[in-house]
């Protein structure tokens, strides 16, 4: 299978099972789209009947674009079989050793962000902090149950981790004063509004978390629209010099500057663009995740919109760039030679099987998203897995899961897609967010083409 | 080859054989939350 598309004045064609990328000039990319259309025995009669008119293509052209064809197809590079399918459900099975927690430590928070997927917090139970005590049961549980694996990923979450600081503090020591007994390198992260940001959080977050994600939605009309205090103030003003001194401090380490746009800022290009004016580089914006129907939930109708700011996004990326003022953007971040295998490709996110959300009582759930879903409470810390039937409905989950995956070419890049959003969208892990899906396949669209654009303006510098 | 030019990336074929380790982050967790891509992960392993 193949996929071609035409952007920033590239022709690119993407072979979906070896991965292969190709940048080709317009002949080669109608040649290569007729053969996979038509089939490589019909290609030289149709393509001498197609350019017989045109003085620009000798027979010789047409003779050497096909052998171009058939090498690359020989090589493994074009037009390659499809090899992973046949495993695909062993290839889930391989790891089931739980190895990322994302441990809910406050179901409250200090803003009432109407767009807020977890209800302001609370997750549509009741106000709760997880003691210290279920922290650490939880740090237990997840060495336990990691098996071999070496690299242990924490990330406190809420609600708003930071009205529970004390306690991400403990689980933190507990966790550093087992993790060499037991061979383990726990990496922490933590997911905060930045309201509770003072200078002791700052150094022991910079000290102790690989990656800190913050919440900002871009300008400051934008982010207080929705950001706000319980008395209705924006936080805007609170969180942004928060963010700046941690940041400034942070040096080298990760961390996200992370907005969600919606309806109301389609035009979120500006809110980027506003927060690499700031200073800020590690950048993500992602689109708002409601229920269908709800106010200020993206549509059909703002889709060419999105598109086109993802478009300007990565122009704009590229210019800076080359200007020597650079930013990342979550998504645009694509490592085409040391990225994922085809087991991560296949297996995915790990949901309900080697990622689970923990919540301030020791309740496990599939992921975050997931919580306080009772159809979906998979056991607790103490006593396991319980819900064995919804542990194997998401060991099943990836990427050959979907029958209308089947003929598409983003499904390696997406590993079958967020089991949440479908959920949400259709009712069923196995269905289809159809508009995520887009979205995703545009910015993956995007994302190749500047790592081509990166390499050429590479190579001018040379 | 003039008129295509591939560019490197990694064998998923050969990575059948040496892939797998687990050892890579959990997709969302660090960034979005809210969906689930895998293409931006990096691989853990050193001899790919």
């Amino acid at each position: 299978m193949i996929h071609q598309y035409k952007l920033n004045r590239y022709n690119i064609v993407l072979d979906v099972f070896s991965g292969a990328i190709h940048i080709v000039d317009d002949f080669a990319y109608d040649a290569i789209e007729m053969c996979d259309r038509e089939g490589r025995d019909r290609l030289p009669e149709l393509m001498t009947r197609k350019y017989k008119d045109r003085e620009d293509i000798t027979g010789e052209d047409i003779d050497l674009i096909i052998r171009d064809i058939d090498e690359l197809t020989r090589q493994g590079k074009l037009f390659t079989e499809d090899i992973f399918e046949v495993n695909a459900f062993d290839l889930k099975e391989r790891h089931t050793e739980i190895k990322a927690l994302c441990l809910h430590v406050a179901h409250t928070c200090n803003l009432t962000c109407s767009y807020c997927f977890a209800r302001q917090g609370n997750f549509c139970g009741e106000e709760a902090l997880m003691s210290a005590e279920t922290g650490k049961a939880a740090i237990d549980f997840l060495v336990a149950r990691s098996g071999e694996r070496h690299n242990l990923e924490v990330d406190f979450f809420g609600g708003e981790p930071l009205l529970n600081w004390d306690v991400v503090k403990e689980i933190v020591r507990y966790a550093r004063s087992i993790e060499k007994e037991h061979n383990k390198n726990f990496r922490f992260t933590l997911t905060t509004n930045g309201m509770n940001i003072d200078d002791e959080v700052i150094d022991f977050c910079n000290r102790e978390m690989q990656n800190v994600v913050l919440s900002l939605d871009g300008r400051k009309e934008v982010h207080d629209r929705f950001r706000k205090t319980s008395s209705g103030k924006g936080s805007y003003d609170m969180v942004v010099p928060r963010f700046k001194k941690l940041v400034e401090r942070r040096g080298d380490r990760d961390y996200y500057m992370r907005g969600t746009f919606t309806a109301a800022n389609t035009d979120f290009l500006k809110d980027i663009i506003h927060m690499a004016d700031l200073g800020f580089t590690q950048l993500s914006m992602e689109p708002v995740v409601i229920r269908p129907g709800e106010p200020n939930g993206l549509t059909e109708e703002h889709l060419p919109e999105i598109f086109r700011q993802y478009e300007e996004l990565a122009l704009e990326m590229l210019r800076r760039r080359k200007e020597g003022r650079p930013f990342t953007f979550y998504h645009y971040m694509i490592d085409l030679t040391g990225g994922p295998c085809i087991y991560k490709r296949i297996s995915g996110c790990g949901a309900g099987t080697e990622y689970m959300a923990v919540t301030p009582w020791g309740d496990l759930y599939p992921c975050h998203q997931f919580v306080n879903d009772p159809e979906y409470k998979m056991g607790n810390i103490y006593e396991g897995i319980l819900n064995t039937e919804a542990r194997d409905e998401f060991k099943l989950c990836n990427s050959y899961a979907r029958p209308e995956c089947r003929d598409c070419w983003a499904r390696l890049y997406c590993s079958g897609g967020c089991s949440a959003n479908s959920y949400h969208a259709t009712g069923s892990i196995k269905g289809v967010y159809e508009y995520g899906c887009k979205l995703f396949k545009k910015r993956i669209e995007c994302a190749i083409m500047m790592k081509i654009a990166e390499m050429e303006q590479d190579t001018e510098l040379e | 080859m003039e008129r295509i030019k591939t560019i490197e990336t990694r064998d998923l074929a050969k990575s059948l054989q040496n892939g797998g380790c687990g050892e890579c982050q959990t997709s969302c967790q660090s960034a979005c939350k809210t969906s689930c891509g895998v293409a931006n992960q990096k691989c853990e392993k050193a001899d790919k």
